[in-house]
């Protein structure tokens, strides 16, 4: 029942409010894209110049790699996490609670299901497009292999609507803004450090390496890792099924729970 | 604005009947019916709390209705939502202007949720300035204007999308009366250009000037129904005379000559039919001072209908 109301309160339209995002962005995104340029620039002196000589290189997966260009894809996946689940936890939360602007919307032909959806494509898309950067940043020193780093982008799309997806479930069960604390402090930071993004996996004892498998990160690490390294085989659909499986999942649980919300 | 398509013409714009909604225990609106003729202003009254929004909210398809019918332009709002939001412009009553957005962005964007093409919505966005008397501030951020100022902003962008209905809740409400009779003016221009209007409001002032006819609601139910003078004369008569410290001797006047009252404790409101006699003898005999005689108004009705206790 719930994908028949779906399909019949969902159309393109939902573009017009991914459109609105976009008009904003354009205002100020001078100033966006230094966030995502710098970011990876610090992280790689930190740790390339800083942190390498005491870590020197690793092994991953059988091959010996520096560190750098061990954490460098797993800081795209971060970034890619980060730029889609801010969007649709505090932004989209602001547009809704202080800006009525999902109420204005709802008063147009735009159905709830088109306003969560053209926030969550927004969210995926703020992924794709710190991607591209944090890529080209990256590339320039020579940590991702060409042309199949170009499937980054992808990746972040897909990455990108898993956690706009679960950061806009949140958004529907808060009371208020200073609770996305916890999913930021029990969720998101638990996931940074411990998804296989700054050491490997192999590192941690067998029982927390299979329950870091829960996390969208580890795989989303690991994929962009996988990708950067030009190592690209069918083991990677493991990974691509699990964050699809995410995304299904809280796509929509998002609407259901911003709807429950919105429509009194 | 004279680009208009064809105006909707069938002969009632809004068709509500036994429209029902429940807020878990709470029955908002119950069970009501009402019809707005085409072309027309219609108005719903009532005090805070009575469902005049919940009602309002139903009509544009915000709020889902638990039972009843609904036809806007003879069309279904279960089955025929979008349609009938194409052709709808709303006023909400919380300030919804996007502040990312510059006031011209605030229309055009606007304008892309209807579909409407980016050559026609800028020259459309334009006229709409010139309408409200903000084009001079076309690019200042919405955050910069007065309440009037983006009141009229909100009046605007409801008219981006050309609407044979324009809904308002609490038009004026908040304003200073400067902006409030601004406001005013521009809904009556609206309403001889022939868009029919649904609005809510408490000012029994804005109801009688604008509203052809109007309903009063309270708990959710119908009180009255009709064109504000007739409801004045039937339900209050032409005079009223107030009285300000009305004295024991002057209650038991009152209610030994059957004159309808209400009592406020420190005032009596009288409602009476004849000029001078009445209140000629109440100032001889009651009260030398704090008397006055004035012409009935929406607002004794209003008053009569729902009582005077706060709704908080």
């Amino acid at each position: 029942m719930m994908i028949e109301r779906f399909r019949t309160r969902i159309s393109g339209r939902f573009l017009r409010v991914w459109q609105r995002n976009l008009t904003v962005y354009g205002k100020s995104w001078k100033i966006s894209f230094i966030p995502p340029f710098l970011e990876p620039l610090f992280y790689l002196i930190a740790f390339g110049v800083g942190l390498s000589g005491l870590v020197g290189n690793l092994s991953y997966r059988g091959s010996e790699i520096s560190y750098v260009s061990f954490i460098a894809p797993a800081l795209i996946g971060v970034s890619i996490m980060y730029n889609s689940f801010f969007e649709t936890t505090y932004a989209s939360f602001v547009r809704m609670y202080y800006q009525k602007t999902f109420d204005a919307m709802l008063a147009t032909p735009l159905s709830l299901e088109e306003v969560i959806t053209g926030e969550i494509v927004w969210g995926a898309t703020k992924s794709v497009i710190a991607a591209a950067i944090m890529m080209g940043v990256v590339g320039c020193f020579g940590l991702i292999r060409f042309p199949q780093g170009l499937l980054l982008l992808p990746l972040a799309a897909l990455g990108g609507i898993a956690f706009a997806s679960v950061g806009m479930f949140f958004t529907g069960i808060v009371a208020n803004i200073e609770m996305f604390n916890l999913p930021v402090f029990l969720f998101v930071t638990p996931m940074f450090l411990f998804s296989g993004t700054f050491f490997p996996l192999e590192n941690l004892p067998p029982w927390a390496q299979k329950f870091a498998l829960i996390f969208p990160l580890t795989h989303l690490a690991n994929l962009a890792r996988a990708i950067s390294f030009g190592q690209i085989h069918l083991s990677l659909l493991w990974g691509i099924g699990y964050l699809l499986l995410f995304s299904l999942i809280f796509f929509p649980l998002a609407i259901r729970k911003m709807g429950q919300r919105l429509i009194k | 604005m004279k680009d208009a398509p064809a105006r909707f013409s069938g002969p009632y714009i809004v068709e509500a009947e036994n429209l029902l909604k429940k807020f878990d225990d709470l029955v908002a609106v119950n069970r009501i019916s009402f019809r707005i003729a085409t072309g027309e202003c219609f108005g719903i009254l009532g005090p805070n709390g009575a469902g005049k929004t919940t009602t309002i909210r139903m009509v544009y398809d915000f709020s889902p209705m638990n039972g009843g019918s609904l036809k806007v332009f003879g069309l279904d709002i279960a089955r025929d939502w979008r349609q009938i939001k194409l052709r709808v412009g709303v006023c909400q009553q919380e300030n919804s202007l996007d502040p990312d957005l510059t006031v011209l962005q605030n229309l055009e964007v606007f304008a892309r949720y209807f579909d409407i093409p980016k050559g026609q919505s800028r020259k459309k966005a334009m006229e709409l300035l010139d309408f409200i008397a903000l084009r001079h501030r076309a690019d200042a951020s919405v955050t910069e204007l007065s309440g009037g100022m983006m009141r009229r902003l909100v009046l605007a962008r409801s008219l981006i999308n050309h609407p044979d209905l324009l809904i308002l809740d609490e038009p004026t409400t908040g304003l200073d009366p400067q902006s409030r009779h601004q406001m005013w003016a521009k809904l009556e221009e609206l309403r001889e250009r022939g868009i029919s209007i649904l609005l809510t409001t408490h000012y029994m002032e804005e109801a009688s000037r604008l509203c052809d006819r109007l309903i009063i609601i309270d708990h959710g139910l119908i009180l009255v129904e009709g064109k504000p003078e007739e409801l004045i004369r039937e339900h209050v008569g032409r005079n009223v005379i107030e009285v300000a410290g009305p004295t024991d001797e002057l209650r038991s006047f009152i209610q030994s000559r059957q004159f309808p009252y209400e009592d406020l404790g420190h005032r009596l409101i009288i409602y009476c039919e004849d000029t001078g006699e009445l209140y000629q003898r109440i100032t001889r005999d009651f009260c030398k001072e704090g008397c006055l005689m004035r012409l009935a108004t929406l607002e004794d009705v209003f008053l009569r209908l729902t009582g005077t206790e706060l709704r908080e």
